[in-house]
């Protein structure tokens, strides 16, 4: 059974039906959605923006982390949440968009940036916390991270434009390969 | 002259026509808006979660209000720039639009709020006003928030 098989059988489950073709229900999550923006990606920007010594430089860097990282993880659950029943309520075009897979690719490199800046932060923050301009490796954690969600907005938004998709043809082999589009 | 003519003549704008003959334009500086917001809400959210007690609590709402100004209004340069563009491209469907009129009257209430209320009390409100800091965030959230949603609710109607 391949991910697009389960895909398909979530199309045909009566809740994602419901979703799909609710008058409100889902622009209300898709508002969710963006606004969990504003409290997640905006907290996120201002914690690499310390790691770059842009902004708070007076504020140790495990001081703002520890301060606004609950923030985040609050935002970042109403974005999986209103996420993943985005998904749910198309799942097999939203499993062949191509911005949709490369946004799922952004967010897997973000996880790792993130892991290993928290590895970073544990074994040395102690001898820079204070600092106003924090060595090179959380500077260039915190330009890897903007960097990333600025394309995870972007490709996100994105997936509402069907330019690329798979019933669309033709299309180059390139998108085919990377959409994933099942053809004869 | 009428509203309405004023909406038809911001509709036939080079700007707006170039963004209306363009399959990718919309999108993209539509992207960009979103990118916009997400600056715009870190640089407003962590003063008003500073005022309600929350976030950077080591730190006064004050030296918070300066520290983030340059970001508030890197933000909303960027959301003008990006924003304006897009009404061009649809002004005549902004005009008849329930959301763009709560959108913009929501904006021009939150931005004399911001700067000319929320921001100039944060800077001189004693700690011990923990009521009138927190009334100051409530308000802000609740503006902005308001201006964030009828913005996405354009788009549906």
């Amino acid at each position: 059974m391949s991910l697009l098989d389960i895909c398909e059988w979530l199309a045909e489950t009566p809740w994602s039906i419901a979703l799909h073709e609710s008058l409100y229900v889902y622009p209300l999550v898709e508002t969710a959605h963006v606004l969990s923006l504003l409290l997640f990606v905006g907290s996120i920007i201002f914690i690499d923006l310390r790691l770059l010594g842009a902004t708070l430089r007076e504020a140790p860097v495990t001081e703002v982390t520890s301060r606004i990282l609950p923030w985040t993880f609050a935002g970042f659950a109403v974005a999986v949440v209103s996420g993943a029943l985005l998904f749910y309520a198309i799942p097999v075009r939203t499993f062949l968009s191509i911005f949709f897979r490369i946004k799922m690719l952004l967010l897997f490199i973000s996880g790792i940036n993130v892991l290993l800046l928290h590895r970073f932060l544990n074994r040395t923050a102690d001898s820079w916390d204070t600092t106003a301009r924090p060595p090179l490796r959380a500077r260039v954690a915190g330009a890897v991270s903007l960097a990333a969600w600025a394309l995870v907005i972007v490709m996100g938004r994105m997936i509402a434009y069907d330019w690329f998709d798979c019933d669309h043809q033709p299309q180059s082999d390139f998108v085919n390969w990377a959409a994933g589009c099942p053809l004869e | 002259m009428t509203l309405y003519d004023v909406f038809d003549w911001l509709e036939q704008t080079p700007i707006g026509e170039a963004i209306r003959g363009s399959s990718w334009l919309f999108p993209v500086v539509e992207a960009a808006h979103l990118v916009g917001l997400a600056l715009l809400g870190g640089a407003l959210l962590l003063v008003d979660l500073r005022l309600l007690g929350f976030g950077l609590k080591d730190r006064s709402p004050a030296y918070l209000v300066a520290q983030l100004r340059p970001w508030l209004l890197a933000a909303l340069a960027l959301m003008f720039a990006t924003g304006i563009p897009l009404f061009l491209s649809e002004a005549i469907k902004c005009q008849a639009s329930t959301a763009f009129q709560v959108k913009m009257c929501a904006l021009a209430l939150g931005l004399v709020y911001t700067f000319c209320v929320r921001n100039r009390l944060a800077e001189r409100l004693p700690e011990s006003h923990v009521w009138r800091a927190r009334a100051l965030g409530a308000i802000s959230l609740t503006l902005w928030f308001t201006v964030a949603a009828a913005g996405r609710w354009i788009g549906f109607s």
